[in-house]
């Protein structure tokens, strides 16, 4: 629901107004907010003009501090201090625990399907954790561009499954964010360069961040970016580097056996600045004290350090091999390769990844800040600032998604890579004499076994007429929209008795719990929920009133009876009226009859404009 | 659902491929949710099941061997793949004897290229058996549309075989 998208009742925006739109990179260390202004993408800084927002939440007793006080304050504070929740969202809690051993968090053990954090005062889970950090980008952005935003689009990693899409997607709507579209990262890095240079053709985004490793093909063609594939690995990044660095330390000097957290702590500080001077040096040399107070130094070459990591870096280049296989092509038909994440500024990840593609990768946007730059290229096309803008961009999903058959097996309804939006049906069958239910199990991943895949939602389909084995049908579809994020339908149809059940993921929370946090955070703001409520239906009432009587003028003559138009205008009569009162319900129901009422209009409107428009291109290619 | 109706297009097995692509840019242009990122609710379900035909459709058409399943299918031929048994006799023998060698690869002096080798047969053999299957797709009478659905149910043996050859390469390769 749009909550910020407020104007008084009747009065939406003028179509050629300019709307802000901003684009924002959540991401698991750091994260951004960038905007479009005078026709130029642009990161958007603090007061002291830092651009980079750290992604830590600290929890004090009557607030709540994000961003470089609070990874300050991390080691003082650890338990109330939420370092890289991005990892938690959609996660159980024996997934967080299983990658993750060592967190100092303190975590309920009551909720494990929705982990819950206790911190000073009171509980917190990772979708408001999150969504704390993308408050404070979007009063950031509204504190220096002076006005309040229409949208925003949200990145997130190319190998998130519906689960965490979904958290991310709750997050900024908890955020008071109206999402345009969730937009994966190294898609919104090949924008930030495609649209400066315009080209057509094969285009690789190679992103190695601190924690994770994604590559992306894509395919640049009038105006069309299109996904061909996707890989990598969410457990490597440039934090490898610097543990590598640390075992290379410890070898050299014998630093055997366990060290005190402040060692490691130092040890880790040390290789990560060796990891960052040697960018630029040929040797770095680092000095500190042991635990045995004893004073050290070592000193490593670039070339010691390109052999400890030749083996990382190789990883990721198999995966690059990977994803030009999927994509059927061949390296040379990449025309350019795109570089993401802060550590792809080290020179022999540029030059292994060159020498790979057999070209000079792209580096002139900061890798830092080139994601957040391309959502919000993105976010300004979407909320309608480029009314003739080309630029259209296709997604493909990242993982497989299927169903529990027999024997703990899963059966692929929808294979990865698959273009989205996209829908599937399947036909299953009971297995029993009688059998009036059936439990459908949904799950992601790449792989035969249940176990090993990644459990999105479990339901049962209640009703199914008694009758004999094998004779009932039930259909089960998948529908996965733009963002990713999927819904379930079941239905038994031989008997004509239908039965129809939506899904969200498990590990997701539901509409009430949504609606309860929203709830929540809007009544601990200034401001009368109630009132804000009914200007929000009062706008939707005009805005649906506004579009539905433009649609009849321009097609209701042609494709509807007087007596069709006669409804329509009707439901219209009741909408305009309810608008103008302060009766929120009846808006609603006011805003519902007028959908209902123009439903096949509007589904005879999206056929007609397609007939349209390829009747005129029969001619055109004659 | 008729995609080739959905894709302004004759039903056939020929295909202007370079139009198809040109003309599924044009749908997406007209159905992609993004364009509906400021319509209500409602209008952005319509365009969402709509671009979803659109993509199911363009990857129908684009493939020749799903290609002529939908004619069939439009033709109210049923495939019905897996309950069928096949029954011609050289055909199986010949599938046994690649299946053999696929087996027999990874143990040859050269696996790799005794791989590449079975690839290229295999290859030459879809290539066949598809424009025999084009010939018949022409034709729309009962018993060409039966030939032709075993075809496609052949096609689809050698199809999954050249996917077990890939993997085979794949576990070889060095990366």
């Amino acid at each position: 629901m749009a909550l910020l998208q407020i104007a008084e009742p009747g009065l939406s925006a003028a179509p050629h107004q300019r709307k802000l739109a901003v684009g924002i990179d959540l991401g698991t260390t750091n994260s951004l907010v960038a905007t479009v202004r005078s026709g130029q993408a642009e990161t958007l800084g603090d007061g002291n003009k830092q651009h980079l927002l750290p992604s830590v939440v600290k929890y004090a007793a009557d607030s709540v501090i994000v961003g470089e006080q609070a990874k300050h304050d991390a080691s003082l504070d650890p338990t109330n201090t939420i370092v890289s929740v991005k990892r938690f969202l959609g996660r159980s809690l024996s997934d967080i625990r299983r990658s993750y051993p060592d967190l100092p968090y303190d975590f309920d053990e009551s909720n494990p399907n929705s982990p819950l954090l206790n911190v000073v005062g009171r509980q917190v889970n990772p979708v408001e954790v999150s969504s704390e950090i993308l408050i404070a980008l979007r009063l950031r952005a509204e504190q220096s561009l002076g006005e309040e935003l229409s949208g925003a689009v949200v990145t997130v990693p190319a190998y998130f499954d519906d689960a965490q899409r979904q958290g991310t997607k709750d997050a900024a709507q908890l955020a008071g964010l109206k999402v345009l579209r969730l937009l994966n990262e190294p898609t919104a890095a090949a924008i930030a360069y495609g649209l400066d240079s315009a080209q057509e053709g094969v285009i690789a985004v190679y992103d190695l961040g601190g924690g994770t490793f994604d590559i992306s093909i894509l395919r640049l063609s009038k105006g069309v970016f299109e996904v061909l594939a996707t890989g990598g690995d969410s457990a490597l990044g440039g934090d490898d580097f610097d543990h590598a660095i640390v075992t290379y330390f410890r070898q050299q000097l014998g630093l055997e056996g366990t060290l005190s957290k402040r060692l490691h702590r130092v040890l880790l500080d040390k290789a990560k600045f060796a990891k960052e001077s040697l960018s630029d040096e040929d040797s770095v040399t680092v000095e500190f004290t042991d635990d045995e107070q004893n004073e050290r130094s070592l000193s490593l070459s670039r070339a010691a350090f390109e052999e400890l990591i030749a083996g990382l870096v190789k990883n990721t280049l198999r995966a690059c091999r990977r994803a030009l296989k999927d994509s059927e092509l061949e390296k040379d038909e990449v025309l350019e390769v795109v570089m993401v994440g802060g550590s792809t500024r080290v020179p022999c990840v540029r030059e292994q990844v060159g020498a790979f593609f057999g070209r000079d990768p792209l580096t002139s946007i900061d890798p830092d800040k080139v994601v957040a730059i391309g959502a919000s290229i993105q976010a300004d096309i979407l909320v309608g600032n480029k009314p003739d803008g080309e630029m259209l961009l296709l997604d493909v999903l990242p993982l497989s998604l299927g169903l529990e058959t027999m024997g703990g097996l899963v059966e692929k309804v929808i294979h990865r890579n698959t273009t989205i939006p996209v829908a599937k049906a399947q036909e299953f069958t009971t297995f029993k004499d009688g059998q009036t239910a059936m439990m459908i199990h949904v799950l992601q991943g790449e792989r035969e076994l249940v176990d090993d895949c990644r459990s999105l939602a479990k339901f049962t389909l209640h009703g199914i007429p008694p009758m004999a084995a094998g004779a009932a049908h039930i259909r089960v579809t998948f529908q996965v929209d733009a963002d990713g994020l999927l819904n379930v339908m079941a239905m038994e149809k031989s008997s004509g008795v239908q039965a129809e059940i939506q899904v969200k993921p498990s590990y997701g929370l539901d509409e009430s719990q949504i609606s309860d946090m929203l709830k929540a955070s809007m009544q601990n703001a200034t401001g009368d929920m109630q009132a804000r409520m009914l200007k929000e239906q009062q706008v939707e009432a005009a805005r649906v009133h506004e579009a539905l009587q433009a649609a009849l003028n321009a097609d209701g003559a042609e494709l509807l009876s007087a007596a069709e138009i006669e409804t329509i205008q009707a439901s219209l009569a009741v909408l305009d009226t309810a608008g103008k009162n302060d009766d929120i319900d009846a808006i609603k129901k006011a805003i519902s009859a007028a959908d209902a009422a123009s439903q096949i209009f509007a589904e005879k409107r999206m056929d007609h404009s397609i007939k349209k428009a390829l009747a005129g291109h029969t001619v055109d290619s004659i | 659902m008729n995609y080739f109706a959905l894709f302004n297009l004759t039903p056939s097995f020929e295909i202007d491929k370079a139009g198809l692509a040109a003309t599924y840019q044009q749908l997406q242009k007209l159905t992609h949710p993004d364009k509906f990122a400021t319509a209500s609710e409602r209008d952005k379900l319509i365009a969402l099941q709509k671009n979803a035909q659109v993509n199911d459709g363009y990857q129908v058409l684009k493939t020749p061997l799903s290609r002529a399943e939908h004619m069939l299918e439009l033709r109210g031929v049923e495939l019905q793949h897996e309950q069928k048994t096949m029954q011609d006799g050289a055909f199986l023998m010949q599938q046994m004897e690649w299946r053999e060698q696929l087996d027999d690869a990874q143990h040859a002096d050269d696996p790799l290229s005794a791989l590449e080798s079975l690839d290229e047969d295999v290859a030459a053999d879809i290539k066949r058996l598809l424009s025999e299957l084009g010939a018949l797709l022409e034709q729309s009478d009962d018993e060409s549309n039966e030939n032709a659905a075993n075809l496609v149910r052949k096609l689809k043996f050698l199809f999954k075989l050249r996917h077990e050859i890939e993997l085979k390469e794949d576990a070889l390769s060095d990366f």
